[in-house]
């Protein structure tokens, strides 16, 4: 899983061409997205071939979050290209892991 | 063989951690089920409780690790998963709880599930969720540094969560529904917000709209006496509006309110034996984490005795093998003192029957079950049916029953 900042988000990310990105989105307030983390971790495990994992701590680029229209946590983005192509809001993962799962296997299956 | 707990609790809040330190203190097997990874329920997610006797400046979660720590030193067995449904297994006394991935068998079961933010239903409400749209403060404060933000509720979360999140914002603007100077908060909390100079207030309002491009950019206010509609400019709408009861998985097989709480007695009984509820989920008057607490642990109690209770009837009554006389009676009733010993004369030597006494008031249920109101009575129960019947009235014809 790749940590995100200001600096590097354009160049793993928006300029990123080889794979698709995952961007999870969490701060450390927010105790949903502490919880989910390790759980997505092994997400990544299952997925990576194809997705690359990455999470941007909001602390410190909350502009670069609100940017990606990103306003509530936990939330997740997938990009291709440098193009959001599908995102889960905090409703739609309802702390559930299971959510976050079938979100990025219905991405997955078409790769 | 199959594990069976002595008690599930469904949910590891202040109510459920409570029952849980409880029952493992009086020995029951217990084990907690609870969808999170943390324990603590709302409480964990609550940063300013100062209303939790003995700990006048701890945090929420300070204190539910505390509750936790207590827990596992009485070895609360603690299990992760969302209950999907209660089974009630034939015998009619053992249930099964069961997850997506498990499933466990119980005697006895305490549900703590509490409740969760309400869903107004506001036009944008859940377009813009996740984008201006929020209802926790500690998750999503940080995105709303030095920006303007409106709070829909006026209750003591939405006080406590609007002090919260003027360390970051900068203004508020709270949307009450009530007249002016009128919130339903508690005094000690509308005092110390209104010293706070981020807050501002739009009375007898309610909000119409949530409207925006991508983001939230503002929101059509409604004044209910007036009807008049402005508009609000901000950048994000958290909503603090109450909260609904997880009782889904319930419905069909438990007794819930119109606004599907738990309807509970003082017992913390609900209408199926064996299953008890506790805390926010439940149909009361104070929802906060010392009555939680307190719910929990008379559910642990009440749900030690029923277990006593059952399996004691079911040993010594109905699988005893032979007509058992059963004599109800009760300590401070001396008439059922009299009876007692009088039955224990006339039963001296005898080898027929077996005589088993029931403390009434202690054991409420069965005597409930039986239909016995007055005390003495004493029963002759032959293949789980009641054969005769002996009261004040009739006590002459005690000798015939045995």
């Amino acid at each position: 899983m790749i940590e995100l900042n200001k600096d590097n988000f354009e160049a793993e990310v928006t300029n990123y061409t080889d794979k698709h990105v995952l961007v999870d989105y969490w701060s450390d307030g927010c105790d949903v997205c502490v919880e989910l983390m390790p759980d997505v971790h092994k997400l990544e495990a299952k997925y990576a071939d194809k997705i690359k994992f990455a999470s941007l701590n909001i602390k410190g680029a909350r502009r670069l979050a609100i940017g990606q229209k990103v306003m509530g946590l936990p939330a997740m983005i997938i990009y291709s290209k440098g193009q959001e192509v599908g995102r889960i809001s905090p409703d739609e993962i309802d702390e559930n892991i299971d959510n976050i799962d079938g979100f990025i296997a219905s991405f997955y299956k078409n790769l | 063989m199959e594990k069976i707990y002595d008690t599930i609790i469904i949910g590891g809040g202040p109510g459920g951690l409570s029952a849980a330190i409880y029952a493992a203190r009086s020995k029951m097997k217990t084990l907690v089920i609870e969808q999170k990874r943390k324990t603590g329920g709302q409480a964990a997610t609550t940063y300013e409780m100062e209303n939790y006797p003995g700990f006048p400046s701890a945090s929420g979660p300070e204190i539910m690790d505390k509750f936790r720590e207590h827990c596992d030193k009485f070895g609360v067995e603690f299990a992760r998963g969302k209950v999907e449904r209660i089974e009630q297994l034939e015998d009619g006394f053992l249930k099964k709880v069961i997850t997506k991935d498990d499933e466990f068998t119980t005697k006895t079961i305490i549900v703590g599930t509490g409740a969760e933010p309400r869903v107004l239903g506001i036009p944008g409400e859940n377009t813009f969720r996740g984008k201006g749209v929020s209802y926790c403060a500690t998750c999503d404060g940080d995105f709303y540094e030095d920006l303007d933000i409106v709070v829909v509720g006026n209750g003591n979360t939405a006080v406590e969560e609007s002090m919260y999140l003027t360390k970051f914002v900068n203004k508020i603007t709270m949307i009450v529904i009530h007249d002016e100077g009128t919130m339903d908060a508690d005094k000690a909390a509308q005092e110390q917000i209104k010293e706070n100079c981020k807050i501002e207030y739009i009375w007898n309002s309610t909000v119409a709209a949530i409207n925006g491009d991508e983001m939230v950019d503002h929101v059509m206010i409604k004044n209910i006496k007036t009807n008049e509609v402005t508009k609000l400019d901000c950048d994000g709408v958290f909503m603090f509006v109450g909260t609904v009861p997880r009782t889904d998985f319930l419905e069909g097989l438990v007794d819930l309110n119109p606004q599907k709480y738990i309807k509970i007695n003082e017992r913390m009984e609900t209408n199926v034996p064996g299953i008890f509820a506790c805390g926010d989920v439940t149909n009361k008057m104070l929802r906060q984490v010392v009555t939680a607490a307190s719910d929990g642990a008379i559910a642990a109690v009440v749900a030690e005795k029923y277990i006593e209770e059952e399996e004691n009837w079911e040993k010594n009554v109905l699988k005893c093998g032979k007509p058992a006389l059963v004599a109800f009676w009760s300590p401070i009733n001396s008439a059922s003192l009299d009876a007692i010993t009088n039955l224990e004369k006339l039963h001296a030597g005898s080898t027929d029957t077996k005589l088993v006494k029931i403390d009434a008031y202690k054991f409420q249920r069965i005597a409930n079950r039986y239909g016995v109101s007055d005390i003495p009575t004493i029963l002759r129960i032959e293949d789980g049916q009641v054969k005769n019947r002996i009261t004040a009235e009739n006590m002459k014809e005690l000798e015939k029953i045995i």
